[in-house]
């Protein structure tokens, strides 16, 4: 009786074919991450490891009665409004107008905030909202609370008026 | 026989004028009954004023040719008489004139505020810096569309514009159809005109607004009734889901990018309406308030880079890759 028994060929073919089934892990090292943004990433911290060689980018709006401006704007248009309240009273969301700052109350801090998004509602504005329009928020959400320099606040609402005016020379239909 | 020619000048002239092309934006080549109103009492101010402006310079002139006199000349009863006439019959004429004058603009002004119907075409214009928000208002919820920067409206046919302002004071003027009027936040201006002529009329603001009140145009097009209700009706069509792979392409970049932070596409997710509505980009003829002729060039270039061609503007520049802007600006022009 012949011992039948996988000649080697076929034993170093099989071996071959059960170990090429096996991938290694697929690594890119040239892509870019995730948190890769174009303009530069903000530190809320101005300690660096190693040397220091940075400035933290803050922008310049915190002083600047436009962007404040500005930012009241986008707060109302972007709907931070809906769950802040317009003047930050809070509602869904936490008031902006108190000294309470769960996360922070920096300029960067703010930052980091609207483009991360936070738990428990607040959500990422990561690459929907231009960065010179985060920083006017930014200066808009820190004024509410008095952190910016008090020529910065708006006098007045940045509408004309409230509400419709009580005259108009156009005759409102009656409704029943 | 001499004379005849010198009388016929100034009407050759005028004929001269008017006959030189028609122009889609000016107030003395007007289209429509409200302008037309306008343009003849500015051209009877201009005739009038003109001929008074000359006839005093010609005398003043005479007066200095003339030189002093002697003051015994001036003296005397029949002197006296003779200069008092000179000055009542100048008074007379002044107030003349100047009566004429008030009627005249007291009638052309009433018969510009009483060319209300209601059965008008309605449209809501919304003033913002800097660009214009049409909002067609019709009895049917279902017929009320949204649009940017160009309204259509049918010849023949009067139109009830109401104007409001979303920020400051602008003013809507289309030069070959109607006066200014002003946009006043927090109130709603009413006023109707006519387009007898079909074409395309140039509007602009004409209240300093901002940085960008010199590049607040828009268009007003004057179609044949078919043809407008045709508009019409393409203009309350969602836009349609894009067909090829490129244009699915691009409307993933619009979603996943800033675009839809800003801007509404009926049909699709966006739904904001900070900036203007792009449901039929692609069926206006120009861009960014009138600015940029509507093709793919300057629309890529508006797309990336805002702040270069109106700096000051609210919309951000985008950058964004090659590839994702082709595939972007395809699915924009497919908004027809």
């Amino acid at each position: 009786m012949k011992r039948t028994s996988v000649p080697p060929y076929l034993r170093t073919l099989a071996l071959a074919a059960a170990l090429a089934a096996c991938d290694r892990e697929q690594r890119s090292f040239s892509e870019t991450p995730p948190g890769a943004t174009a303009f530069p990433a903000v530190q809320t911290t101005d300690i660096q490891a190693g040397p220091k060689t940075t400035d933290p980018v803050v922008g310049t709006y915190q002083e600047n009665r436009v962007a404040v401006s500005q930012g009241q704007t986008w707060y109302e248009q972007f709907n931070c409004a809906g769950c802040h309240a317009p003047g930050g009273g809070g509602g869904m969301g936490v008031p902006l107008n108190d000294a309470e700052w769960i996360y922070g109350s920096d300029p960067e801090n703010v930052f980091a905030t609207i483009v991360e998004g936070r738990p428990n509602g607040m959500p990422s504005f990561r690459g929907r909202i231009s960065n010179t329009q985060l920083w006017q928020l930014v200066a808009y959400v820190r004024s509410m609370s008095g952190l910016t320099p008090k020529d910065t606040w708006s006098p007045r609402s940045d509408h004309m008026q409230e509400g419709r005016p009580k005259r108009t020379a156009t005759p409102q239909p009656q409704l029943p | 026989m001499r004379r005849a020619p010198a009388r016929l000048l100034p009407l050759a002239v005028l004929a001269g004028l008017a006959a030189c092309g028609h122009s889609d934006m000016s107030a003395v080549d007007p289209a429509g009954p409200q302008a037309a109103r306008i343009a003849t009492m500015t051209w009877y101010l201009t005739i009038v004023g003109s001929a008074v402006f000359l006839v005093t310079t010609g005398f003043l002139l005479y007066a200095l040719w003339r030189g002093r006199r002697r003051v015994e000349s001036y003296s005397g009863e029949a002197a006296e008489r003779h200069i008092h006439r000179w000055i009542y019959g100048a008074v007379a004429v002044t107030t003349l004139i100047l009566v004429v004058t008030l009627l005249y603009d007291f009638t052309t002004g009433r018969a510009l505020a009483r060319f209300a119907e209601p059965d008008a075409l309605t449209i809501r214009v919304t003033g913002h810096q800097w660009w214009w928000q049409a909002q067609y208002i019709d009895p049917v919820p279902g017929n009320r569309f949204e649009t940017a920067n160009e309204i259509h409206v049918p010849v023949g046919r009067r139109v009830r514009v109401e104007v409001q302002s979303g920020d400051v004071i602008h003013s809507f003027w289309v030069p070959n159809l109607h006066g200014k009027v002003d946009l006043i936040p927090g109130y709603t201006n009413t006023t109707y005109f006519r387009a007898d002529r079909a074409g395309v009329y140039h509007g602009r603001c004409a209240e300093f607004c901002g940085y960008q009140h010199a590049k607040m145009d828009f268009l007003v097009i004057a179609d044949p009734p078919g043809e407008f209700d045709a508009w019409y009706r393409n203009q309350l069509r969602a836009a349609a889901a894009p067909a090829d792979s490129v244009g699915q392409a691009g409307e993933q970049v619009f979603m996943s990018n800033r675009c839809a932070m800003c801007h509404a596409i009926r049909g699709t997710e966006a739904g904001s309406r900070v900036g203007p509505d792009l449901t039929h980009l692609a069926s206006r003829r120009t861009l960014a308030s009138g600015v940029l002729p509507n093709t793919r060039g300057p629309l890529g270039g508006w797309v990336l880079d805002p702040q270069s061609i109106k700096p000051g503007v609210y919309m951000p520049p985008n950058p964004m890759k090659s590839d994702e802007l082709h595939a972007l600006l395809s699915y924009l022009e497919s908004l027809k």
